[in-house]
C-alpha cells in the first residue's frame, strides 16, 4: 500500500511540475504578441528575416510562421488557425467564397522562374514562348529541331533527344511555370492547365529545386526549370526569353521587378493578378508576386494593429532586405497601391491605419 | 481472475524473494491496468487513424468509387485520379527491392552465423546494421548523384544493349526510374533482413547442425538441410519486415524514382508510388476533392499493407505447420 501511494505521490509532483511548466511558457508567451502565420514556402528566408529583424522596430511582436505550403495556409487562413496566411498563387473566387470573411492579398515580394538545361559545351541559348510550350508539351524532342536552331543561329545544337524534368511537388514554381505556358499557348491551357501539380505531357519529375536541378546537371539533353534565386545561388545557366514587347529579356532581379512595373497600369485592386507575360520592354516573362493574406476585418484590435503595422513596414523599409536574399523588391507603383489597401483594413469597422 | 489468489499464495517462496511487502497485489492489478491502457490505446490508435481516413476520403470515393482503382490518369487541374500507377509503382519498386535484397541479405546472414571466424562478426554485422542509420534523404541524394549516373551510362546501356530483348529492359536511359528505386530500396531494406535473420539462424539449436555434421553432411548441406530449414518461418519474418519498409518508404523513392504516374513495362521508365504521392503533393493540394484523392491514396497504401500483411502471415503459417510436420 504504501509502495502504492508513494507511486501516486510521485506521480502528483510530476503532474504538477509539468502544469508548471506549461503554465510558465504561457505566462511569457502573452506577455509578447505571438502572431500565427502559414502558408508558402518560397518566400520563407525573407520571411524569417523580416520577422527577425521587426522585433528591433517593435519588440513586443513576435513572429511563428510555418511554411507548410500555399495550400495549407489558405486551409489555415479560411479556418481562422492562424492570424495571416501566404500562397505563392492567388486564392481562387471560389476559395475566397468559403472564407468567413473578406480576406486581402497582399503582394509582399517577387520571383522569378527561368529554364535550365544541360547541353554539351554549355552553348548560351535564347527561347521563345512557344518554343518553351512545345518542349514541354512534347512537340519539340531534339535539340537540333529547325525552329530551335531558327531562334538560336551560330549555335551549334547536338543531334540528342530533349528530357523535360519539371517539379514532381506541388509548387508555387510549378505554377508560374505553367501559368505563363497557359498564358502563350491555347493548347498548353486546354491540355494541361495551371496548378501547382499539373499531369505533364512528358518528362520526369525531381523533388524541389534541387531535384529537379540535379536531375538536369547529371543528364545531357535535359531541361527543367526553377526559381531564379536558386539558378543565382547555384550558377546555372539562365537562359534569355523572348517577352510580350518582342525582346529577349535575361532573367534578373531588376528584370522580375520590371514585370510588376509593367503590369501596374492595369492591376485589380485585389492584387489577384498573374504577372507573367507582362507588358513592358524590360520585363521577365515569367515573374510572380507572392502573397501575405489577412482578414480586411480583424477580430482582435491589438493583433489587428501589430499586423497591419507589420505589413507597412515590410513593404517599404522591410524591401531593402530582398536583395541580398535574391528576391526583387515591389516596384513603387505597387508600394503605393498596397499602401491604400493596408488602409482598408478595420477592426469593427475602423481603420487600423487611420493615424498615418 | 484465476491469477489474481492462485499464483500469489501458492507460490510463497519467489514472492517472498521479490517482495516482503503487501504491495505486491496493488502493484499487480497497476501494472495489469497500465499493460491492458497501452495495448487499447494503440488499438485505438490504428482504428482512429482508419476512421479519420475513410471520412476523409469520402468525397473521393464518392466521386470516383472503383474507378479510383483501375484508372491512370492524375490530373490535378481537371480534378480526374485514378490511382493504379501509383498501386502498380509501389508494389514493382518493392517486389524489385525484395528481388536484390532476399539473397543479399539471407546470405549474408549466413555467413555471419555460419561460415564468418568468430572474431569478424561482431564488427562485421556492426557495419552492416550501420546501414539502417543512414537518413532516407541522404540515400536519396546519393541516389540522384552517384547511382542514377552510374546506372544511365554504365548500367543501363549494358542492360540495353545484352538483354534488350525483353521490354524490361527497353526504352532510353535516364537513369532515375523504377530500376533505380528498387536498387536504393533494396539497399535500404537489406541490414534489416541481415539483422532479423542472423537472430533467426543464431537461434537454431546446435544440436541441429551437430546432428547433420554427425551424419556427414557438407558444410553447405548442414546450412541447407539443418539450419535454414529450421529457421524458416523466421527468414520468411525477416523478410516480411523488409517489404513492409520498402512499401513505406517515401523520400528515397521519390528522389530517383522520377515521379510519372505511369505503367510502363520496362524498369528503365520512371514511375510513381502511393508514399511519394502524398509527400509530394500534399502540401500544396489546394481543392478538397485533391485533397480527399490524397487522402484516399492514403488509405489504400494502408490497405495494400495490410494485405500483404495478412498474406504473408499465412505464408508464415503454413510453413510453420510443414516445419512442425517434419519434426513430428
Amino acid at each position: 500500500m504504501k509502495e502504492v501511494q508513494g507511486l501516486y505521490k510521485r506521480l502528483g509532483v510530476i503532474v504538477a511540475v509539468l502544469l508548471l511548466a506549461v503554465g510558465y511558457t504561457g505566462g511569457s508567451v502573452s506577455a509578447q504578441m505571438l502572431m500565427n502565420g502559414a502558408g508558402a514556402t518560397f518566400p520563407y528566408p525573407i520571411y524569417s528575416k523580416w520577422f527577425d529583424e521587426y522585433t528591433k522596430v517593435d519588440p513586443s511582436v513576435r513572429f511563428n510562421y510555418q511554411s507548410i505550403g500555399s495550400g495549407g495556409g489558405i486551409r489555415q487562413i479560411t479556418e481562422r488557425t492562424v492570424d495571416f496566411g501566404a500562397s505563392d498563387g492567388p486564392m481562387t473566387d471560389e476559395q475566397l467564397k468559403s472564407a468567413p470573411g473578406e480576406l486581402f492579398h497582399i503582394p509582399t515580394v517577387m520571383g522569378a522562374v527561368v529554364a535550365t538545361y544541360n547541353l554539351p559545351g554549355d552553348p548560351k541559348l535564347r527561347f521563345t514562348p512557344d518554343l518553351l510550350a512545345d518542349i514541354f508539351l512534347g512537340k519539340i524532342t531534339k535539340w537540333n529541331d529547325p525552329r530551335i536552331k531558327d531562334v538560336n543561329p551560330g549555335v551549334s545544337l547536338p543531334d540528342q533527344p530533349i528530357l523535360v524534368v519539371h517539379r514532381s511537388d506541388g509548387s508555387g514554381t510549378t505554377y508560374i511555370w505553367v501559368d505563363y505556358l497557359s498564358k502563350v499557348s491555347k493548347e498548353w491551357e486546354q491540355k494541361v492547365g495551371r496548378g501547382t501539380s499539373v499531369n505533364w505531357p512528358v518528362g520526369l519529375g525531381g523533388k524541389g529545386n534541387e531535384g529537379v536541378s540535379g536531375q538536369v546537371k547529371s543528364t545531357p539533353g535535359a531541361i527543367g526549370y526553377v526559381e531564379l534565386a536558386y539558378a543565382i545561388k547555384n550558377n546555372l545557366p539562365a537562359p534569355m526569353v523572348r517577352n510580350q514587347a518582342g525582346k529577349f529579356v535575361q532573367p534578373s532581379i531588376q528584370t522580375t521587378t520590371a514585370a510588376a512595373a509593367g503590369a501596374a497600369k492595369n492591376m485589380p485592386s485585389d492584387f489577384r493578378v498573374s504577372l507573367t507575360n507582362p507588358p513592358g520592354e524590360d520585363a521577365y516573362p515569367i515573374a510572380s508576386f507572392t502573397w501575405l493574406l489577412v482578414y480586411k476585418n480583424q477580430a482582435d484590435q491589438a493583433k489587428g494593429q501589430a499586423l497591419v503595422k507589420f505589413l507597412w513596414w515590410a513593404t517599404r523599409e522591410g524591401q531593402k532586405y530582398t536583395s541580398d536574399l535574391l528576391y526583387a523588391p515591389l516596384p513603387p507603383q505597387v508600394v503605393s497601391r498596397v499602401e491604400a489597401k493596408l488602409k482598408q483594413i478595420t477592426y469593427e469597422g475602423k481603420p487600423l491605419l487611420a493615424a498615418r | 481472475m484465476v491469477q489474481e489468489g492462485g499464483t500469489a499464495e501458492g507460490l510463497s517462496l519467489p514472492r517472498f524473494a521479490l517482495s516482503t511487502r503487501t504491495a505486491g497485489r496493488w502493484g499487480d492489478q497497476l501494472f495489469r491496468l497500465l499493460v491492458r491502457a497501452s495495448a487499447l490505446a494503440l488499438l485505438l490508435i490504428v482504428l482512429g487513424m482508419v476512421v479519420v481516413m475513410v471520412r476523409a476520403a469520402f468525397p473521393s470515393i464518392k466521386a470516383f468509387g472503383w474507378r479510383f482503382l483501375f484508372t491512370s490518369t492524375w490530373d490535378p487541374v481537371a480534378q480526374h485520379f485514378g490511382a493504379l500507377p501509383l498501386i502498380y509503382g509501389t508494389i514493382v519498386s518493392s517486389l524489385l527491392a525484395l528481388l536484390i535484397a532476399v539473397p543479399l541479405g539471407i546470405g549474408a546472414a549466413i555467413y555471419l552465423s555460419e561460415v564468418a571466424p568468430p572474431w569478424i562478426r561482431p564488427p562485421l554485422s556492426f557495419l552492416m546494421e550501420l546501414l539502417a542509420a543512414i537518413p532516407s534523404v541522404v540515400y536519396g541524394l546519393w541516389g540522384i548523384f552517384v547511382l542514377a549516373p552510374w546506372l544511365r551510362t554504365q548500367v543501363q546501356p549494358a542492360l540495353g544493349s545484352a538483354l534488350g530483348f525483353l521490354p524490361l529492359f527497353q526504352g532510353p536511359p535516364y537513369g532515375v526510374g523504377m530500376l533505380a528505386a528498387g536498387l536504393i530500396l533494396a539497399i535500404m531494406v537489406v541490414p534489416f533482413i541481415i539483422a532479423v535473420s542472423r537472430e533467426v539462424l543464431l537461434a537454431v539449436p546446435d544440436s541441429q547442425r551437430e546432428a547433420a555434421l554427425a551424419l556427414g553432411a557438407t558444410r553447405w548441406e548442414t546450412t541447407r538441410l539443418a539450419v535454414l530449414r529450421y529457421a524458416r518461418s523466421g527468414l520468411i519474418g525477416a523478410i516480411l519486415l523488409g517489404l513492409g519498409r520498402a512499401l513505406g518508404e517515401t523520400m528515397a523513392v521519390t528522389m530517383v524514382i522520377g515521379n510519372r504516374a505511369e505503367i510502363s513495362a520496362s524498369l528503365f521508365a520512371p514511375g510513381y508510388t502511393m508514399a511519394s504521392m502524398i509527400a509530394n503533393e500534399f502540401a500544396e493540394a489546394t481543392s478538397d476533392l485533391y485533397l480527399s484523392a490524397l487522402i484516399e491514396v492514403g488509405l489504400l497504401l494502408f490497405v495494400v499493407t495490410v494485405i500483404v500483411n495478412a498474406l504473408a502471415r499465412l505464408l508464415v503459417w503454413s510453413v510453420g505447420g510443414a516445419v512442425k510436420e517434419v519434426r513430428e
